[in-house]
Formats: structure tokens, C-alpha cells, sequence
């Protein structure tokens, strides 16, 4: 597990993995945002938190597809199917070596994009914390996704299609929980719990559901 | 015991010569008690007095809470589809859930068409980003998501199974959707336009809407059941091409 664990983060860092390239299209969806809505410093400081949000749900849809079709291009799949561990348990471990190689880069550069929307440092911090706490339901939804596109030859944009709209109460409690922080009077706690909630369930549902799409797709 | 002969019932349907054999029995029978009930409810939608306040455009509650009502019901049918292809490998629970997906999106379709026509003179808006027209949407994207990875995979069964994996994860997210409307209310701006929860509706509005929403129940179910027969008759057609399609390589070869 450690090794798969070490395996996937290394071949996600290095070149031609698409770490990277997922952080450098965060950054240049949120640097297009000011020059679409102006360059109003108060209404990007207002949207701003929204607009991170965003970007970091787009870039987190843009490495899905690869999770699991490099393995299936190198046959390497078809070895994971094969282990006694079981399926769910190597699922969750792609996961979390997808979410640190490709999720957790969007939370560092988060709070970089954060001062160029001219956010002050508790809507920062408060982003980030949120997108640290989100992103891992992003990629465990996102598995599913990747799971079931594995078999189409360009299943790329149809992974963004079905796992958006799941993915649609993250960004809600990701956004309000980081807009309750900077306004006063809604609490900063409720939206921020359910959004760990969100992730923990996922944490579930994701691994279990991709393990099994990824075993009706290999037969 | 009722319960074994109801699952030998369901069983005996995986034939599906029995099914096709049902349903050419059932249909003429559902299609006509949909049109006596369609005809029904529209007399009592178009004879009932308008609301003091809203006038005509209060008949189009008529279609739109039915067409809300079928799409989250089509989701639930698609659901149990679902988990009959997974656990038990029910052929017929493959065709089920392929074909209530386009149906479902044309009811949520409808919903939300209706729904907006009425928006426009009571709130003043075609569209508000409330909870409950949000998750509808949501819900009118995961069917149009369906549709299009069972239109992208060629295997029909494998394309069934990848497809109920999916709807069930999306199964699971409705209630999340639901639970939402509290806190999406906190944030924007208050719930003013939309009134959710069943308010107490007089029963001259009650009766029609409830012979409509059994109307359009009823059309789903011949819908639905028509649909699937065509698709079997679909699938026999192209595995006979198929086959003739072998057959037609084979003959030359032993002529020459």
C-alpha cells in the first residue's frame, strides 16, 4: 500500500504527470476572473473566496481522468484488480496519492491567488482551511467518475460532466463556511463541519462506488 | 408465502419473450386509463376556480408539481433499476434504468419549464438560485450525464453496470441537495419568493392536482414499459444483424 502510495505521488510529480499543470490552470482561471468582472478591487475582494473556490473545483476535475487510465495504458490495472487487499482499500490509497499530488498544490497556491483578489487574511486563511478540509471530497467523487470513464477512449470531459453536479454541495459548504468567516453574523462552524462531513462520507461512498464501476469496466 | 412468489414473478421476467409478452397485454389497458385520467384532470384543472390572487396562472401547478414530483420518482425507479442490475443481474433492470433516463430528464424538463413560466408572473424572475430550483437543475444535469455515458459505451451491459454504480453515488447525493436549502437560504438572500413544505391547499385545488399527479404517474409507467420493450426489440434487432452480418461474411467463402 505504502508503495503503491509512493508509486502513484512520484509518478504524478514528476514530468507528464499533471500535477503541476493542475496548479498553473487554478492559477490562470483565477488570474482571468479581474480581467472578465474588472479590475473593482472591493468586488474581488467580495467574490473572491467564490472565485478560489471555483477554480480550485475546476483544476481538481482537470487530472481525474488520468487516475486511473495510465494504469489501465500500462496494464498495471489489471495487476491491482488481481490483489487479495481489497479493491476499496487500494482505491482509497489512489485517492489519497491523487489528492496529495494534485489536490493538495491547489491548497498551497491558494493563498497567492487569495492577495491577488485583494482578500484579507481571515478570508485567506479561512480559504484555505476549506479547501484543505474540501478537496479530498473532490477526488473521492472524482473517483468514481474517473472509475466509470475508465474503459471510453476520451472519457476526459465526460468525467467532468457526471462528477460536477455531485460535487456541487462541496463548493456550497466550501464557499459559505469561507463567507461565514469574514461576515458577522452567520457562524463560521455549521457549514465548515458539514463540510468535513462531506468528506468523510465520501471518503466512503468514493472508493467503494469507483471499486466497483472499476470491476464492471475490466471484465 | 407472498413475498417468494412476488421475487419468482421478478425472476420470471428476465425472460424477456415473458416480459414483451406482458407488456403487449398491459399497455393498451395503461395507455387508455392515462387518457381517461388525463382527461379527467385537465376538465377539473380548466373547471376549478382560478386563486384570488394568482388568477389563471395557478393551473399550471397542475403539470408542474406532477412533472417535479415524476422526476425525483423516475430518479427513485432508475435507483432500484439500479440495484437490481448490480446485485442480481437482472437483464430487464439493465433496460429499466437506460430508458427511464431520458425520461426522467424530460419530466424534470418540464418541471422546470413550467416552473419558470409561472416564476415569471408571480415573483417577477424566470429563474431564482434557490435550493430547491438549484437541485433540480442538478438533478436535470445527472440525467443528461446518464444519457451520455450510456450513449458513449458500445457494450450495453457493461454501459448498465458502470451507469448504476453512478446512479446510485447520485442517489445518495439527492438528500445532501435537500438538507442544503437551509443553509443556501442563510447566505443569499431570504426565502421570500419560494414557500416550501406543504402549505394547506384548498380542496378545490387538491383534487386535480391529485388525479394529474396520477395521470402523469400512470403516463410514465406506459411510457416507461414502452420504452423498454423497444429497447429489447432494439438490442434483437442489431444482435440479428449481427449475426446475418457473420452469416453474410461465411457464405462467400465457401462458394469460392
Amino acid at each position: 500500500m505504502t508503495a503503491l502510495l509512493l508509486r502513484d505521488l512520484k509518478l504524478s510529480v514528476r514530468a507528464g504527470g499533471g500535477a503541476l499543470i493542475g496548479v498553473l490552470f487554478f492559477m490562470t482561471v483565477v488570474a482571468v476572473i479581474p480581467f472578465g468582472v474588472g479590475p473593482d478591487l472591493n468586488l474581488l475582494s467580495r467574490i473572491g473566496p467564490a472565485i478560489v473556490w471555483i477554480g480550485a473545483l475546476l483544476s481538481a476535475l482537470l487530472g481525474l481522468d488520468r487516475m486511473f487510465q495510465t494504469d489501465r495504458e500500462d496494464g498495471s490495472l489489471d495487476l491491482i484488480l488481481m490483489q487479495e487487499h481489497p479493491l476499496a482499500l487500494t482505491v482509497l490509497v489512489k485517492c489519497l496519492a491523487h489528492w496529495l499530488g494534485n489536490g493538495l498544490p491547489l491548497v498551497i497556491a491558494s493563498p497567492l491567488l487569495g492577495l491577488f483578489m485583494n482578500m484579507s487574511e481571515v478570508a485567506i486563511g479561512a480559504t484555505m482551511l476549506t479547501l484543505l478540509v474540501g478537496t479530498p471530497a473532490l477526488t473521492f467523487i472524482g473517483a468514481v467518475g474517473a472509475a466509470v470513464a475508465v474503459a471510453l477512449p476520451r472519457g476526459g470531459l465526460l468525467v467532468s460532466i457526471l462528477v460536477l453536479p455531485l460535487a456541487i454541495p462541496v463548493l456550497i459548504f466550501g464557499v459559505s463556511a469561507s463567507y461565514a468567516a469574514v461576515e458577522d453574523p452567520a457562524p463560521f462552524m455549521p457549514p465548515f463541519l458539514i463540510l468535513v462531513a462531506i468528506t468523510m462520507f465520501f471518503a466512503v461512498i468514493g472508493p467503494i462506488g469507483a471499486a466497483l464501476a472499476l470491476r464492471n469496466t475490466a471484465d | 408465502m407472498p413475498e417468494s412468489l412476488a421475487i419468482t414473478k421478478i425472476s420470471d421476467l428476465a425472460n424477456p419473450t415473458r416480459f414483451l409478452g406482458l407488456a403487449a397485454r398491459i399497455l393498451p389497458w395503461m395507455a387508455g386509463i392515462t387518457a381517461i385520467l388525463f382527461a379527467i384532470g385537465l376538465y377539473l384543472t380548466f373547471a376549478s376556480e382560478g386563486d384570488y390572487q394568482q388568477g389563471m396562472t395557478v393551473r399550471i401547478m397542475y403539470v408542474h408539481v406532477p412533472a417535479a414530483w415524476l422526476s425525483m420518482m423516475c430518479y427513485s425507479v432508475m435507483a432500484m433499476s439500479a440495484i437490481g442490475t448490480l446485485v442480481w443481474r437482472h437483464p430487464l433492470a439493465d433496460v429499466s434504468h437506460k430508458t427511464a433516463a431520458p425520461l426522467g430528464a424530460a419530466f424534470t424538463l418540464i418541471a422546470l419549464a413550467t416552473g419558470s413560466l409561472w416564476g415569471r408572473p408571480m415573483w417577477g424572475t424566470w429563474w431564482v438560485w434557490d435550493a430547491r430550483l438549484t437541485s433540480v437543475f442538478v438533478l436535470f444535469l445527472m440525467y443528461l450525464g446518464l444519457i451520455a455515458l450510456n450513449r458513449a459505451m458500445d457494450d450495453p451491459s457493461r454501459a448498465a453496470r458502470v451507469s448504476a454504480v453512478l446512479i446510485l453515488i447520485g442517489f445518495v447525493n439527492i438528500p445532501i441537495i435537500k438538507f442544503s436549502v437551509d443553509w443556501w437560504n442563510t447566505l443569499h438572500q431570504p426565502a421570500s419568493v419560494i414557500r416550501m413544505g406543504g402549505p394547506t391547499i384548498d380542496k378545490e385545488f387538491l383534487w386535480p392536482l391529485l388525479i394529474m399527479a396520477l395521470a402523469f404517474t400512470l403516463l410514465f409507467f406506459t411510457l416507461h414499459i414502452a420504452a423498454m420493450r423497444n429497447e429489447i426489440w432494439r438490442r434483437r434487432v442489431s444482435a440479428q444483424r449481427r449475426m446475418a452480418a457473420r452469416m453474410a461474411g461465411r457464405t462467400p467463402a465457401k462458394e469460392a
